[in-house]
């Protein structure tokens, strides 16, 4: 950390604490000279000299490095307080101090940069990867859709006498789910990049939390899922400002997840209710829960479970994290005892109980 | 019902219109189509229609600014088409005078309906006190509310906020349009009132208030009554 903070000095700023530093030493150095000797003293501000390379910018390091071999000569090497060097072998050591001490500032420096150039090089990395695993489930899970609606559509052009009425029919029905699921994923995609661009600001108003939940349900049985919901909020529950339109999509994706990774005739169970200020939202599914080891994984962007055929890309359940701490929340997962998932939302927003008054 | 009505297309998408086109046609409406707001805009005055159906994104002027131009001589509804979902751009829209919107992708079913519900707005007739929409019954001249021919009690609020929905029957009402003219202009940030009156009123006239069918929610811009078919 105080590498990088002081990176981030000026130029200036840095010869200013280099100098500082160098003025410290060489003060502690003369008051112990008398005991050590000057040539320990010339290791000693070499010593700081090799450190200070290893932060500082190469011109300050240089300026440093000079600067410390004038200081010892004038300082320390007998005779003292002068520039002039007594013995040859002073001479010597001199010149010799003064080209170590260059050329540790130089080399330290050169391998900082050889450093840095292989972390960015490790990031690239990274990017590329990431890069690579984003448009390989992308180009899945848009090329299935659409060369479904293209081969359908062929099919339908073609005019083939020998299409039965029942084959076009289930040819339109296709086109008709590859579109509904190319346009979940632009969605996805769409709030992603949201998320990314970091400008997400929720639009907080009042929420009818049972409203905002039965209207996601809703929403997913449209899509004719095979599992039963079941919702269960107390009347009672006071309005809570929050962002509908988000809150909704995390119910939604949090859903739509369970009915994707859940058989046929599963159950799954939403509740909401209020602590205090806090709305806890608790989505719960009798599937078979997540693998242990993944689950700290599954809210990571393009993260699949392993050894699922379902094709996603991974996107919905980093929305959900996504959207939640937009808001203030936080989201968490674990596997029920007996079997299944629970996701617990929390956010903490204003209520109000105006609500359970009496209109007239 | 009165088909043959003329509905003018303003959107730049050769796709869209002709998607539209083929929709509307094979529904007894008669089309005109523009693919620009210029276009759009000559069209509609030598042969003003029944309807216009506005694209917000054309590519030689702002959708918004079109349909203020518009809407300074055109009385006639106009849908909004759009494929930006943003709520502001949408209660934007429905200030500057569009009887509604419809995002892209639509379905079919949808778009017709709205189609129905605002043309059938313009033929209303203003004397008929009695709105009937489904098995919901509003007599307005004696401020009297049946569901299944039995009347409901309603509260004075909860009675205003209903007719002022029936009078609009179809079309979407922003929260703060509500607020303004149930509540009044000092309420238009208010917005958890209408979220209480439009609970309690739910629970009084559908079927299940859970999944309302009258008062449809239009997210993050306000209701909608829903007329029955």
């Amino acid at each position: 950390m105080a590498t990088l903070f002081i990176n981030k000095l000026s130029k200036a700023k840095q010869f200013l604490f280099a100098l500082l530093l160098l003025l410290i030493v060489a003060t502690i150095c003369y008051a112990i000279s008398e005991f050590v000797g000057y040539r320990v003293v010339g290791f000693i501000l070499l010593i700081t000299v090799s450190l200070l390379a290893m932060v500082l910018d190469i011109l300050p390091i240089i300026c440093t490095a000079a600067v410390s071999a004038l200081v010892w000569n004038f300082f320390f090497i007998p005779p003292k307080f002068t520039f002039h060097i007594g013995s040859t072998e002073d001479v010597i050591l001199f010149l010799m101090y003064f080209v170590v001490a260059i050329v540790s500032a130089v080399l330290t420096f050169k391998i900082r940069q050889i450093e840095k150039l292989a972390q960015q090089q490790q990031q690239k990395e990274d990017t590329v990867k990431l890069y690579n695993t984003l448009l390989n489930s992308l180009s899945h899970e848009l090329r299935t859709p659409i060369a479904a609606i293209i081969g359908a559509a062929d099919n339908l052009q073609s005019s083939n006498s020998k299409l039965t009425p029942q084959n076009r029919n289930e040819l339109v029905n296709e086109i008709a789910k590859a579109s509904f699921r190319l346009n979940q994923q632009v969605e996805n995609l769409l709030n992603m990049s949201r998320l990314e661009s970091g400008f997400i600001q929720p639009k907080n108003d009042w929420c009818d939390i049972s409203e905002v939940v039965y209207d996601a349900v809703q929403r997913l049985e449209e899509n004719d899922i095979e599992q039963k919901i079941s919702i269960s909020i107390n009347p009672a529950i006071p309005l809570f400002k929050l962002d509908k339109g988000m809150l909704e999509q995390i119910i939604y994706n949090i859903l739509n997840n369970a009915a994707q990774y859940t058989s046929a005739n599963s159950l799954i169970n939403i509740s909401a209710a209020c602590h205090a200020d806090v709305l806890e939202i608790i989505i719960e599914d009798n599937g078979n829960g997540f693998p242990p080891e993944e689950i700290n994984n599954v809210f990571n962007k393009f993260y699949r479970l392993k050894n699922t055929t379902t094709g996603r890309t991974g996107l919905g359940l980093s929305i959900v994290k996504g959207f939640t701490e937009a808001m203030g929340g936080s989201v968490r997962l674990q596997n029920s005892s007996t079997s299944g998932a629970i996701f617990t939302i929390n956010i903490v927003a204003e209520t109000s109980y105006l609500k359970n008054l009496k209109n007239e | 019902m009165s088909n043959k009505a003329t509905i003018l297309i303003i959107d730049d998408e050769v796709q869209m219109r002709k998607l539209l086109q083929i929709t509307l046609e094979s529904n007894d409406y008669t089309i005109a189509e523009a693919a620009t707001a210029k276009d759009g805009m000559i069209m509609a005055a030598n042969h003003p229609p029944d309807l216009i159906l506005l694209d917000l994104g054309l590519p030689d002027e702002d959708g918004h600014s079109v349909l203020k131009k518009l809407r300074e001589w055109f009385t006639n509804p106009i849908i909004i088409l759009s494929v930006q979902s943003s709520e502001e751009d949408i209660i934007k829209a429905l200030d500057n005078g569009a009887n509604d919107y419809l995002v892209k992708p639509f379905r079919t079913g949808e778009l017709l309906a709205r189609i129905r519900s605002v043309i059938r707005g313009i033929f209303t007739d203003e004397n008929n006190p009695v709105i009937i929409n489904g098995d919901l019954q509003i007599d307005l001249g004696n401020r009297v509310v049946k569901k299944n021919e039995e009347i409901i009690k309603l509260t004075s609020t909860e009675y205003t906020l209903l007719a002022l929905f029936a009078k609009n029957e179809g079309k979407v009402l922003t929260h703060q349009y509500l607020l303004r003219e149930v509540w009044g202009p000092g309420y238009i940030n208010q917005s958890q009132y209408l979220r209480v009156f439009i609970a309690q009123l739910r629970k009084k006239i559908e079927t299940d208030a859970n999944r309302p069918t009258f008062i449809v929610t239009e997210s993050g811009v306000g209701y909608r009554f829903a007329a029955k078919e």
